[in-house]
């Protein structure tokens, strides 16, 4: 791409560059422990153009952003070399001050995570107004005035009244707003968002998005977008950077990235991609074996409510209705995904089924067996057919047991073997999820991602279940490692007849692994079907708004508005049957 | 879990210890602890062979002499040589530290882990004794324990360490809370383990390197309490050679023996800070993070 407008129109003129980095390198620890984070990047970046940086973790590409703000942990991370040129300076060269004094002005930041990015004690209005007052010179009046107009720029109601709440009264997504306020309000030339939708809502992401679209163009400011989100990318970015281990793979318009990748790398990490309505296409291999149609059923869930109670024993709380009258059936070997949003109550779902978490009413038959009714010690004995596996591997690994006895343990619980069959087992176990047998005496916190969730999927097989209960499973898991787990967890599926209850709230990743699929708002089940007629032909109102708000890894495909979803209005009634098995919320 | 290869787990235990080992030795504070508390185990263990004379020998020398070639403390106003006092008195202050830590870590250990790990009417029971307890300075509790069992060292330490239960009850109720709302808990449970599993395979290794850290800390404090009982006559009696006793005995003759203040108080001084850097160090090799690297 020369000089002059990209196929979409945006400006990438080099003469117009606002920030040039150059051989960028940083290195975390020193001596042998020696990390070279980043190394030699360049990039970048015209006025008014968003560049996305994308990558796995540890790709360094937040790091490589916190440099320019001079935010790297002291005395841990060290700038080797490079410059990065803003405004006739280089920012790397800067004093202490002077970098002060540049960020939260002239570039501003924000942060994945918005409750810790903001202040709890202190309320919104002192923390907008505050940066105005010591960049911009401003008085407290005008400050304010200031603060007010921005919380109606990011689409806050009330915004006068908003000024005296503290950051705990707010929605995550009205939080994230209030950072982007805060961001903008004093109009920066650059703004560096790291992962700002990463912890929101799909609905509420592409809210989020929408306006940092918006005020992109009425600020004209260059937003340097750091993601690991190629849907993300592919709405927001005009150019893209695509890092690995530290190292710029590639860089160029997104069109071209998306369409024409020209690195092995970059190409790897687009197929790993769940793209929503691929498995609508050429049959996935997901669906090859379909569940025994025989009429057997393995789970039967019946009207589940739980209600989760705050405050002391004289407290008038109602509680949270986190399951409300919840009903499915899982027949052997099939998969029903659960997908929401967070409260939608589908992990308190999935724990009440396993009876982690017991429910006040409703009934649980797991193959014939009523669980609410199982005294402790039959329960721990009937939890050898269900096992978990968990959205955090790495904290759902005893870290001071190593992966052979934590493969182990279940088997050992449950009596399946002892002695050196136990040990012949696990090191089949380990094999079978791609984990070798030398692995057995290694701790958690020396596998990767991937590998520590690997363990976890051998400790749920080791004592043969029939059910798992699989909560967010690749959800903390990089994009190309969540593509090799998922293959896993189908392939253990069609050969041990596995059933899935797969919790999730990535409509992509639900399509590729689920037959049917549940789509729960506020404790309820709103609708529920076969997963092509739920994904391709949704009847229930929330159900479309889901699907569209999910961004699209396809540049040349611009989501249009969101429809607004009236919650109050929304069907939430029994379910009734539209169709063959698809059930929807009357 | 007998059918786990033992090899395999020994050389986990080892390579785990050996690295240990080798990250306290290498932070400042772990090794400088560690030596003043390895020199004092020294002490105590070949006091026979290090001090020149009987510690409670009268007459060894003549009465209240400076600090010389001969007496290297100088001499008390029985005329015995100090520095054959402080020596034994090790002994005394390593027993003061193991057994009331020992008695208040495993008590307080067993309240917290029960507490926490029942949860419900056991826990607020329980805790709430602990409360009560813990609104008494520990000063108060160890006068009490020492008014019903009456007075002497093997007492005090007895006191001392009942005294500081509810302490390491709360530590360990707090830690189990934070352990208990870890996933890794809630696996076990899903894998089906029973409550004996859940205790000693899940929740107490990883309870107890906290408590180590604070036990460490704690034997300071434990041997701080026994020299400020001993001080005021509750605790050693004469003729042993306690270090906080010993101080009290000097009060009298502050002005023309100083080294009979001098030195004991320089002894509980460096144990002290002994043991509080060594907590210090262990703390930080045992911090998560530093495990991470």
């Amino acid at each position: 791409m020369t000089a002059g407008h990209t196929m979409s129109g945006r400006p990438t003129a080099v003469s117009d560059c606002i920030l040039r980095v150059e051989n960028l390198s940083i290195s975390f620890g020193r001596g042998r422990s020696k990390n070279q984070a980043v190394q030699k990047l360049t990039y970048r970046l015209a006025a008014g153009e968003t560049l996305a940086i994308v990558g796995e973790s540890g790709s360094g590409k937040s790091v490589s952003s916190m440099a320019l703000l001079g935010l790297l942990p002291a005395g841990q991370a060290l700038v080797e070399s490079g410059e990065a040129w803003f405004e006739g300076r280089d920012l790397l060269a800067m004093s202490e001050a002077e970098i002060t004094h540049l960020r939260g002005d002239r570039i501003a930041m924000i942060f994945q995570e918005p409750m810790t990015s903001l202040n709890p004690v202190l309320t919104i209005g002192r923390q907008l107004t505050e940066g105005l007052v010591v960049h911009k010179g401003m008085s407290q009046r005008e400050a304010e005035a200031r603060a007010i107009e921005m919380i109606e720029l990011v689409r806050l109601s009330d915004a006068a009244s908003r000024l005296r709440q503290y950051p705990h009264e707010l929605s995550g997504g009205m939080r994230q707003r209030i950072m982007i306020a805060m961001a903008m309000a004093s109009d920066p030339a650059i703004l560096i968002a790291d992962e700002p939708t990463t912890a929101l809502d799909v609905t509420v992401q592409a809210q989020i998005l929408d306006l940092m679209r918006d005020l992109k163009r009425d600020f004209d400011t260059s937003i340097i977008l750091i993601t690991h989100d190629m849907g993300v990318v592919a709405e927001m970015a005009d150019r893209v950077v695509v890092m690995h281990r530290g190292r710029k793979v590639e860089d160029g318009p997104v069109e071209r990235i998306f369409v024409a990748p020209a690195e092995d790398y970059t190409k790897s990490l687009l197929a790993a991609v769940p793209r929503l309505g691929r498995a609508a296409g050429p049959p996935a291999v997901t669906s090859d074996i379909e569940p025994a149609d025989d009429g057997s059923v393995l789970v039967r869930a019946r009207d589940l409510s739980k209600r989760f109670r705050s405050g002391g024993w004289f407290s008038r709380d109602e509680g949270v209705l986190a399951m409300d009258e919840i009903g499915f059936d899982l027949a052997p070997g099939e998969t029903l995904a659960l997908v929401g949003e967070s409260g939608s109550g589908k992990s308190t779902t999935g724990r009440a089924i396993l009876r982690l978490i017991e429910v006040d009413e409703g009934e649980i038959l797991i193959g014939n067996r009523d669980v609410r009714k199982l005294g402790q010690a039959s329960l721990r004995g009937a939890r050898r057919t269900m096992q978990m596996i968990f959205q955090d591997p790495f904290a759902s690994l005893n870290p001071r047991m190593s992966a052979g006895r934590l493969v182990m343990e279940p088997m050992v619980i449950h009596g399946v073997a002892s002695g050196s069959e136990l040990e012949d087992r696990t090191v089949e176990l380990l094999r079978r999820v791609g984990l070798e047998a030398d692995h057995m005496r290694r701790f958690p916190h020396e596998f990767s991602g991937g590998q520590r969730q690997r363990i976890c999927i051998a400790r749920a097989l080791g004592p043969g279940p029939k059910l798992i209960v699989a909560d967010e499973p690749t959800s903390a898991l990089d994009v190309s490692v969540q593509a090799q787990v998922l293959d896993l967890l189908l392939e253990l599926q069609q050969s041990l007849g596995l059933a899935f209850l797969f919790i999730s709230h990535d409509m992509a990743v639900v399509e590729e692994v689920s037959h049917r699929v549940a789509v729960m708002h506020q404790g309820r089940i709103v609708e529920m079907g076969p997963r092509q007629a739920v994904l391709n032909n949704p009847r229930h109102s929330y159900t479309r708004t889901l699907l569209a708000a999910v961004p699209m890894p396809d540049p040349t495909r611009r989501r249009g508005a969101l429809p607004t979803l009236d919650v109050a209005a929304m069907p939430r009634g029994p379910l009734a049957e539209v169709a063959p098995n698809h059930w929807v919320a009357a | 879990m007998a059918s786990i290869a033992p090899t395999t787990i020994a050389e986990n235990v080892h390579g785990e210890l050996a690295g240990f080992w080798l990250r306290l030795v290498k932070s400042p504070t772990g090794l400088i602890g560690l030596l003043i508390v390895l020199t004092l185990i020294a002490t105590a263990l070949f006091a026979v062979w290090i001090a020149p004379f009987d510690p409670l020998q009268m007459g060894a020398g003549p009465r209240l002499q400076p600090p010389s070639a001969q007496y290297w403390f100088g001499t008390d106003d029985f005329g015995r040589d100090l520095f054959s006092r402080v020596v034994y008195g090790a002994r005394l202050t390593l027993q003061i530290g193991v057994i009331a830590v020992g008695i208040s870590l495993t008590s307080g250990l067993l309240l917290g882990l029960v507490a926490g790990y029942a949860g419900g009417w056991t826990e607020r029971v329980l805790m709430r004794l602990v409360d009560v307890l813990f609104s008494f300075t520990e000063i108060v509790i160890a006068l009490a324990c020492l008014a019903i069992l009456g007075i002497g060292l093997t007492n005090a330490m007895i006191a001392i360490g009942i005294a500081s239960i509810p302490f390491y009850a709360r530590v360990t109720h707090s830690v189990v809370l934070v352990e208990k709302g870890k996933p890794y808990f809630e696996a076990g449970i899903a894998a089906g383990a029973g409550h004996v599993r859940m205790i000693f395979l899940h929740l107490l290794p990883n309870v107890v390197p906290t408590l180590i850290v604070v036990g460490t800390l704690g034997i300071s404090t434990a041997v701080l309490a026994a020299a400020g009982l001993s001080f005021l006559g509750l605790g050693a009696q004469p003729p042993e050679p306690e270090w906080g006793f010993m101080l009290s005995s000097s009060r009298d003759l502050i002005s023309r023996a100083p080294w009979m203040m001098i030195f004991p108080g320089s002894a509980i001084a460096i144990t002290v800070l002994g043991f509080n850097l060594l907590g210090d160090g262990i703390r930080e090799v045992l911090d998560p993070r530093q495990v991470m690297r």
